[in-house]
C-alpha cells in the first residue's frame, strides 16, 4: 500500500467490526475472571456522528465525532459497581476491571442484586442504512445551502441543523449473553425567522432518504410568513390543535411514570391509579421498539429483550414496564426496559407509540369555531408531579383558528396544564406518525384537538 | 499531550487551515447515590480524546477522536479541515477573529482534599447516614442522596502559539426527602435541588455542607408541606432565597446576554434574546441596586464558571453586565467581540468535553451583594412571601417571560415569618422583575451557587455555571400563577 493510500485508509472513519467488539468484550470478561470477579458485564458504545449547524443563512458550526467507550460492571460477594473508559489497551481495560472490583468491595451488600442473565434470543431490527452512513459534509452543506437560498428568496433568516450519524452498542456478560445493535440516524431541523416571528419544522429518521430537508424548509417558511404579524390574545382556556411535535414534547414527560420502580418509590402519577379510568377512551398507548416508526436497540441495559407493552388501553393504565429487579419484587416478568446497572431509577419505556385517529390537521381546523393551532412547545417543566401539571411556552408559530380557518398569528402563551386532564379532553386525533420535538425523545404520536387547554400568561412576542 | 495537540495543528496547517486550535481533554468522574438506605448508583468513568477546530476557506470545521495515535490525530485534523471546506460551501461571510495574545501557562483550581483520594467507604457512609436520618420520620416515602466528583485536565494548543494546561476539580452533593400523601407529592432538598450544591472545590465542600445535620429538617419540612396552606394567587412582595435567586439570574440575565443567542446562532434550539444590540448601554435592566458581573477569575470564588483561560485560550475576565441597573455588557468570544465594538473577547468559550465544540457560555454570572441584613429584610417586610429552593423553571425562547416554582415558602406578616406555604410559584417579565428589586442582602449572606446542568448547543452540551447571590426582595410580583387556586 502506498503512503497516500495508507494515509487515506487511516483517515477513513467507520464503526468497528463486530469481531472487534466481541474481542474487547471477551478480553474484559477474561480480565474480570482473572481478577476474581464472580460475574462481569461489558457495555460497548460507539458513535460516529456529524452535525452541520447553520444560522443567519449560512453554516456557522460543523462538527464530527468518533468515540468508543467500554463500561465494565463486576460482581463480587453480592456487590456491584461500574467503571467506564475509552482507553482500550489491555492495561487500561485491566485497570477498569480492578477499579470496578475495588468500588464494589467498598459498599454494603446490594439486597436486590440478581445474578446476571444468560444468553438471550433477540428479534432483529434493521435500522442501519448505508445511505445515511455515507452522507458527507458536502452533502449536508449542499442541502443547507438550498434551504438558506429559500430563506434569502423569501426575505427570511434560516437556522437549523442537519445531522447524520451511526452508532452501535453491545452488551455482553460472563454468562454468555451477547447483544448487539447498530443503527443510523439523520435529522433535519429548521427555524425560519421573519422578524419579529419565526416558525419551525423538523424530521428524524434512520434513512436519510426519508427526510426531505427542502420540504421542511418550505413548511417552516410558509408558517413564518403567517406568524410575522401576531395579535395579543388574553390568557384563558382555549381549544387547541397540537401538532405532533407539541404533543410528544408534553406527553413525553409521562414516560418515567410508567416505570415500576417509579411507582414503587411513590413518585409516579400512577400511584394508586393503575387499572382505573384516567384518560379519555380514545387514548391508547404502547411501548414498542419494533414499531416501524421507532429507532433503538431491541434489548435493555442488562441485555434483556424488549417486549411490546400495552401501557394504556382506552384510557385505562394497564401495565408498567419492568427491569429484572423490579419485576422480581413485583412477581412479574421483566419487560426489557431496565437501565444500565447500578442505578436507582430502574426502568422506563423509551419507544412510545400512541394510537392515532383518522382526522387530518385540516379537518381539526375546519371543525374549530374558536381555537389555537400550536406548532411546538418550549421549556416544559413539571410543576405538580402527581397531577402532572406542566408549564412551558408556545414557540415558533401559534395561530388563531376562527370559524374553521387559520386567520392570524397570536403572541406566545405560557401554559400550566395537567397532562392527565389534557388526555381526558382530546376531541380529535390525527394519524399517528413518527415525530421529533426538542424536549422529549422521538415517538409515534398523532396531532390532537384538545378542549380547555389552560394558558395563564402571555409574553411580548 | 501537547505533542498530540501540536501534531494536529501541523496537519491542519498542511491541509490548508489558516487558524487551528486543538484540545486534549481527560475527564474523570465519580457518581454515588443512595435511595431509601441502599446504594443506588456507583459509577466511575474516564474519557480522553482530542478535539480540533480549524478555520479554512473562511469557515469553521471541527472534528474529534479518541484515537490518540499519530495517525488518529492526523486523520482527525484532516477531517476538521475537510469539514471547514464543506462549511465554506454555505458560508455567509468569512470568519474574523479578534486578536489575542499567545499564552504558555499551567493552572490548577485550588482544593484541599482530592475527592478521588477519599475512601469510597467514607463517602458512602456519609450518604447512608444522611439517608437514614431522613427516613427516621414517618411520612417520608422516598429518600435520596448524591455525591458527584469530577477532575478535568485540558491541554490547549493553538496556531498562534498558546500552550495552556488546566486542571479543574469539581465536587457536588445533595440530599432529598419526598413525601407522598393523598393526592400530593412534596419534596425538600438540601443544600439545593437537582443535585445540591456544586463548586470548583475538593471534598471539603461536602464536609462543609453537613448533610447529616440537615437531614432531619429536610425530612420534617417535606412532610409538613402536606398540611401547609396553599400559596395564594396574588400580586405582591416576594423575597427569594439565594439558591432560587441564583437560578433566576441564570435564566433571566445569564442566557439573554450570550452574544451567540443575540446574533441568532442559537435560534433553532436554545433560542434568541430580547437583548438586541441596540439595547447595549441603552436599557434599564433593573433598579440601581442591581449590579451583575460575569466573572470567571479565581478571585471571584470557586464557582463552576471559574477558570484561568477559556477554551479559546483567552484569559479569564470580569465583565460588567448590569451596572447600577443599566445594561452594560454581553458574553462574547473571539468571533463575535467586534460586533459589539470590543477589541477583545470577554473570554467565555467553554466546552463540555474533547468531542464538543467550544461555544459561548456563562461563567460566574453573579448579583453583587447589597447592604441588608437578612433579619432586617424580614422585619421590614409588612406583607410578603419568602420562596426557597427551586422546584421548576421555565422561560420563553427570548428570555422575557418566566415562571418558577419552589419547594417551600413562608408567609411574612408584620415583619415576621408566620407560616409555611406549599406549592409556591411566581412569574413575570425579565426587566419588569429586576426593576422591582428594592433590597439585596449583604455579602454575609452571599453564596456562589453552582448550576451543574445548563444545556445548550447542538449537539447538546451540559455545562456548569456559577451564580453568586444573596436573598433579595421584589415588589408587585405575580405570585401563585402556576397552581392557581388549588
Amino acid at each position: 500500500m502506498s503512503a497516500t493510500a495508507k494515509r487515506r485508509a487511516a483517515e477513513k472513519e467507520a464503526l468497528s467490526a463486530v469481531t472487534r467488539l466481541r474481542d474487547i468484550a471477551r478480553t474484559v470478561i477474561r480480565l474480570g475472571k482473572a481478577a476474581g470477579a464472580e460475574e462481569t458485564e461489558v457495555h460497548l458504545d460507539e458513535t460516529l456522528d456529524a452535525l452541520t449547524r447553520f444560522a443567519n443563512n449560512g453554516i456557522h458550526q460543523n462538527v464530527a465525532e468518533h468515540g468508543l467507550t467500554v463500561s465494565v460492571r463486576t460482581v463480587l460477594g453480592g456487590k456491584t459497581a461500574r467503571v467506564g473508559t475509552n482507553k482500550l489497551d489491555q492495561d487500561s481495560l485491566r485497570a477498569a476491571v480492578d477499579s470496578s472490583l475495588s468500588l464494589a468491595a467498598s459498599q454494603p451488600k446490594a439486597p436486590h442484586l440478581l445474578p446476571m442473565p444468560g444468553k438471550q434470543r433477540y428479534r432483529q431490527v434493521q435500522r442501519y442504512i448505508r445511505a445515511t452512513a455515507e452522507l458527507s459534509a458536502e452533502d449536508r452543506a449542499r442541502a443547507v445551502r438550498k434551504a438558506c437560498d429559500l430563506a434569502v428568496k423569501e426575505g427570511q433568516v434560516a437556522a437549523g441543523i442537519f445531522v447524520s450519524g451511526q452508532m452501535q452498542s453491545a452488551v455482553a456478560n460472563s454468562r454468555g449473553l451477547f447483544a448487539m445493535h447498530r443503527q443510523t440516524r439523520a435529522e433535519f431541523s429548521i427555524t425560519m425567522q421573519q422578524d419579529p416571528a419565526a416558525s419551525w419544522a423538523k424530521g428524524n429518521a434512520a434513512d436519510v432518504r426519508a427526510l426531505d430537508p427542502q420540504a421542511l424548509a418550505k413548511r417552516a417558511s410558509a408558517k413564518a410568513k403567517l406568524a410575522a404579524s401576531a395579535v395579543e390574545l388574553p390568557p384563558n382556556k382555549y381549544t387547541v390543535i397540537l401538532e405532533p411535535a407539541a404533543v410528544l414534547d408534553l406527553v413525553g414527560f409521562l414516560f418515567y411514570d410508567f416505570s415500576a420502580t417509579g411507582v414503587e418509590d411513590k413518585r409516579s402519577c400512577l400511584n394508586d391509579r393503575m387499572g382505573k379510568p384516567m384518560f379519555g377512551k380514545n387514548i391508547s398507548l404502547v411501548d414498542d421498539v419494533y414499531h416501524p416508526g421507532q429507532l433503538g436497540a431491541p434489548f435493555d441495559g442488562e441485555g434483556i429483550p424488549r417486549q411490546r407493552v400495552v401501557l394504556v388501553d382506552q384510557g385505562v393504565p394497564r401495565n408498567l414496564v419492568y427491569g429484572r429487579a423490579s419485576a422480581k419484587r413485583a412477581g412479574k416478568k421483566p419487560t426489557g426496559h431496565g437501565f444500565t446497572l447500578p442505578n436507582e431509577y430502574g426502568e422506563a419505556p423509551m419507544n412510545l407509540v400512541f394510537a392515532g385517529g383518522k382526522s387530518s390537521l385540516e379537518e381539526m381546523i375546519a371543525s374549530t369555531e374558536h381555537g389555537l393551532l400550536v406548532t411546538r412547545l418550549w421549556y416544559i417543566r413539571e410543576v405538580d408531579p402527581y397531577e402532572k401539571v406542566m408549564t412551558g411556552m408556545t414557540r415558533d408559530g401559534l395561530f388563531r383558528v376562527e370559524k374553521g380557518k387559520v386567520t392570524k398569528a397570536a403572541r406566545n402563551f405560557r401554559f400550566n396544564q395537567s397532562v392527565l386532564e389534557m388526555l381526558r379532553n382530546v376531541e380529535m386525533l390525527g394519524p399517528a406518525a413518527r415525530a421529533a420535538g426538542e424536549e422529549s425523545f422521538e415517538m409515534v404520536v398523532p396531532a390532537m384537538k384538545i378542549k380547555g387547554f389552560q394558558f395563564t400568561e402571555v409574553t411580548k412576542f | 499531550m501537547f505533542d498530540l495537540a501540536s501534531a494536529a495543528l501541523n496537519t491542519a496547517k498542511l491541509r490548508g487551515a489558516t487558524y487551528a486550535d486543538a484540545r486534549v481533554m481527560h475527564l474523570r468522574q465519580r457518581d454515588l447515590t443512595t435511595k431509601n438506605g441502599e446504594v443506588g448508583t456507583l459509577v466511575q468513568s474516564e474519557s480522553i480524546g482530542i478535539g480540533v477546530r480549524v478555520l479554512a476557506n473562511g469557515a469553521w470545521g471541527f472534528a474529534s477522536t479518541d484515537r490518540l495515535t499519530k495517525d488518529g490525530v492526523a486523520a482527525c485534523a484532516a477531517a476538521a479541515v475537510k469539514i471547514a471546506k464543506a462549511s465554506a460551501l454555505a458560508k455567509r461571510s468569512d470568519v474574523v477573529m479578534a486578536p489575542e495574545d499567545a499564552y504558555v501557562d499551567s493552572w490548577q483550581s485550588p482544593f484541599q482534599k482530592d475527592p478521588f483520594e477519599i475512601p469510597l467507604e467514607t463517602q458512602l457512609a456519609l450518604l447512608l447516614d444522611a439517608d437514614k436520618e431522613m427516613r427516621r420520620l414517618k411520612g417520608v416515602t422516598l429518600t435520596e442522596t448524591d455525591l458527584q466528583f469530577r477532575k478535568i485536565d485540558s491541554w490547549f494548543a493553538s496556531s498562534i502559539g498558546s500552550r495552556i494546561h488546566q486542571r479543574k476539580v469539581i465536587s457536588g452533593c445533595g440530599i432529598v426527602a419526598t413525601s407522598y400523601q393523598g393526592d400530593e407529592i412534596q419534596k425538600r432538598s438540601y443544600p439545593n435541588s437537582f443535585g445540591g450544591q456544586h463548586a470548583l472545590r475538593g471534598y471539603e465542600l461536602v464536609e462543609e455542607m453537613e448533610l447529616v445535620k440537615h437531614a432531619p429538617r429536610v425530612a420534617e419540612e417535606a412532610v409538613a408541606l402536606h398540611s401547609a396552606a396553599q400559596c395564594p394567587r396574588k400580586t405582591g412582595t416576594l423575597i427569594l432565597g439565594g439558591s432560587q435567586l441564583g437560578l433566576q439570574i441564570h435564566e433571566s440575565v445569564g442566557h439573554p446576554i450570550e452574544l451567540d443567542r443575540v446574533l441568532g446562532q442559537e435560534a433553532n434550539f436554545a433560542g434568541t434574546s430580547f437583548l438586541t444590540l441596540d439595547k447595549l448601554n441603552n436599557l434599564k435592566y433593573g433598579t440601581e441596586l442591581v449590579n451583575v458581573v460575569a466573572d470567571a477569575r479565581p478571585e471571584h470564588g470557586p464557582g463552576l464558571g471559574t477558570f484561568a483561560y477559556d477554551d479559546e485560550g483567552v484569559p479569564a475576565q470580569c465583565t460588567d453586565i448590569i451596572k447600577d441597573g443599566e445594561f452594560r455588557g454581553y458574553l462574547s468570544n473571539r468571533e463575535t467581540a467586534h460586533l459589539v465594538g470590543l477589541a477583545r473577547s470577554s473570554g467565555t468559550m467553554r466546552t463540555e468535553s474533547w468531542n464538543r465544540l467550544p461555544i459561548i457560555r456563562m461563567t460566574n454570572i453573579s448579583l453583587k451583594p447589597g447592604t441588608w441584613r437578612e433579619a432586617d429584610l424580614i422585619a421590614y417586610t409588612d406583607d410578603g412571601i419568602w420562596m426557597d429552593t427551586n422546584r421548576s423553571w421555565s422561560i420563553d425562547d427570548r428570555r422575557y417571560q418566566f415562571q418558577f416554582s419552589t419547594e417551600i415558602a413562608w408567609e411574612i406578616k408584620g415583619g415576621k415569618k408566620v407560616r409555611m406555604l406549599k406549592n409556591p410559584s411566581y412569574s413575570g417579565i425579565t426587566t419588569e422583575f429586576w426593576n422591582s428589586c428594592d433590597a439585596i442582602c449583604s455579602k454575609d449572606y452571599w453564596t456562589l451557587w453552582g448550576t451543574p446542568n445548563c444545556g445548550k448547543g447542538q449537539p447538546m452540551q451540559t455545562m456548569g455555571t456559577g451564580h453568586g447571590a444573596s436573598p433579595a426582595r421584589f415588589r408587585n410580583v405575580n405570585i401563585g400563577t402556576a397552581f392557581g387556586e388549588k
